[in-house]
């Protein structure tokens, strides 16, 4: 299991989503991605993309202007 | 025990896409969705910006309808490949820039690709034959499942018993008498369907979910591409057409001026790429330069930045201007008044 980071600072939702997908698409059940973005749409769009994909979102943290998502990759169906 | 048969459902955030789903979820089928941005969507961006907008409840409008449905969704950037339809809509525009024939043919010929790619058997829509004036007529249906190579692997269950069986019904995958037969620009069947799946809460965008079929977006993008001299366009371009008073006091430059902080602060992510100008003896908006600028061009910007500061009734008013490749200036400047900026410079 490894961690890896995401910067989706100034990207505008979905693609905060679409980038958080196809990093996900590349890691391994179990493994983690922090996803650091600025839209603030991002708050709710990341869970619920998780929600319907089997992810787990593990933490949500608000630093300034930032928000920083960690997510952990799902069983693959 | 017979395969399950899987479809993708090109899912857009609204009601009929959401519907044909779950008609296709009662028939047994394995569906999962699929929605493109093409970076025209409605969905966040200007939510996201403007600050009085980031009180507001916000969703993803497709992701809510896969949790509604229980589905999976594959949100695809299509924003590159997307270009050419724009630019060169082979069937034209609609009443504005919105090419949604070809926009339609290009999204499903994508689905396509992907249940070819992820071994599903046929692709869903949500289109009901007189919805849309331009993409959905019971003549543009056939274009569709033609020009995009999907020919009868696409079923769109609130209409197909309007159309000719297709591979799914023929084959006996799903049952075209639990099919509909929706027809015309009325929401009440659709409406009816929901409640009878218990659904009460759903996006009804007005005039779609693209900024294409948006009259004011569509003359600015439209002035961006006179201003060029050509038809093209970036992400970055077609994102800041969305923000700000756009005012082009000469044809070879527009000024881009940002109306409250958020949208102050979003423009502020463009200063390296952009000559900026903002007041200093007064508070003020952050205002993107868009063009080339001579010596009277930097004054007379200077002069409209003023107007929408909270100087714009002094006599005078600092303005930083902050050029792309130059040394940073201040230009004391009398703010423009309101009469003499012509209506024909707001974009």
């Amino acid at each position: 299991m490894s961690e890896h980071r995401l910067d989706a600072r100034r990207l505008l939702c979905p693609l905060p989503v679409i980038r958080c997908q196809d990093a996900v698409a590349k890691l391994r059940p179990g493994d983690t991605l922090v996803i650091v973005c600025t839209d603030p749409g991002a708050k709710h769009d990341i869970p619920a993309w998780c929600r319907v994909n089997g992810h787990d979102v593990l933490s949500i943290e608000e630093q300034q202007d930032e928000i920083i998502v960690t997510v952990q990759v799902g069983d693959a169906d | 025990m017979s395969e399950v048969r899987k479809a993708v459902a090109l899912i857009s955030g609204g009601l009929d896409s959401l519907l044909a789903a779950r008609v296709m979820q009662e028939q047994g089928i394995h569906v999962e969705g699929i929605n493109f941005f093409t970076g025209f969507c409605v969905e966040g961006h200007t939510h996201a910006i403007r600050k009085k907008d980031r009180a507001r409840p916000k969703r993803n409008n497709a992701l809510w309808v896969a949790e509604q449905l229980g589905i999976k969704l594959h949100i695809i950037d299509i924003i590159e490949e997307y270009k050419d339809v724009v630019i060169n809509p082979k069937h034209g525009y609609g009443a504005n820039l919105n090419p949604c024939l070809d926009c339609k043919v290009f999204m499903v010929h994508k689905a396509k690709e992907w249940i070819e790619a992820n071994g599903f058997d046929f692709i869903v829509t949500g289109e009901v034959i007189g919805q849309r004036p331009k993409s959905q007529r019971k003549d543009t249906m056939p274009i569709i499942a033609a020009e995009s190579g999907a020919e009868d692997l696409l079923l769109r269950p609130l209409c197909a018993k309007n159309l000719p069986p297709t591979l799914p019904e023929r084959e006996g995958w799903v049952d075209r008498e639990k099919l509909y037969d929706f027809e015309g620009r009325t929401r009440k069947p659709q409406m009816a369907l929901a409640r009878q799946f218990g659904l009460e809460d759903y996006a009804q965008p007005a005039g779609g979910c693209c900024f294409l079929t948006d009259a004011n977006y569509s003359k600015k993008l439209a002035d961006l591409w006179q201003a060029r001299g050509e038809r093209r366009y970036e992400i970055d371009d077609i994102m800041l057409l969305k923000v700000g008073r756009h005012i082009r006091p000469r044809p070879h430059f527009k000024l881009i001026v940002g109306r409250e902080d958020g949208e102050n602060k979003f423009l502020e992510g463009y200063r390296k790429q952009f000559t900026h100008l903002f007041t200093t003896s007064h508070n003020g908006p952050l205002v993107l330069l868009d063009g080339e600028a001579g010596e009277d061009d930097l004054e007379l910007a200077a002069r409209v930045t003023a107007r929408y500061s909270q100087g714009r009734n002094a006599e005078q008013v600092d303005v930083e201007v902050h050029p792309l490749d130059g040394e940073v200036r201040t230009f004391s400047v009398r703010p423009l008044g309101g009469s003499e900026i012509p209506a024909d410079w707001h974009l």
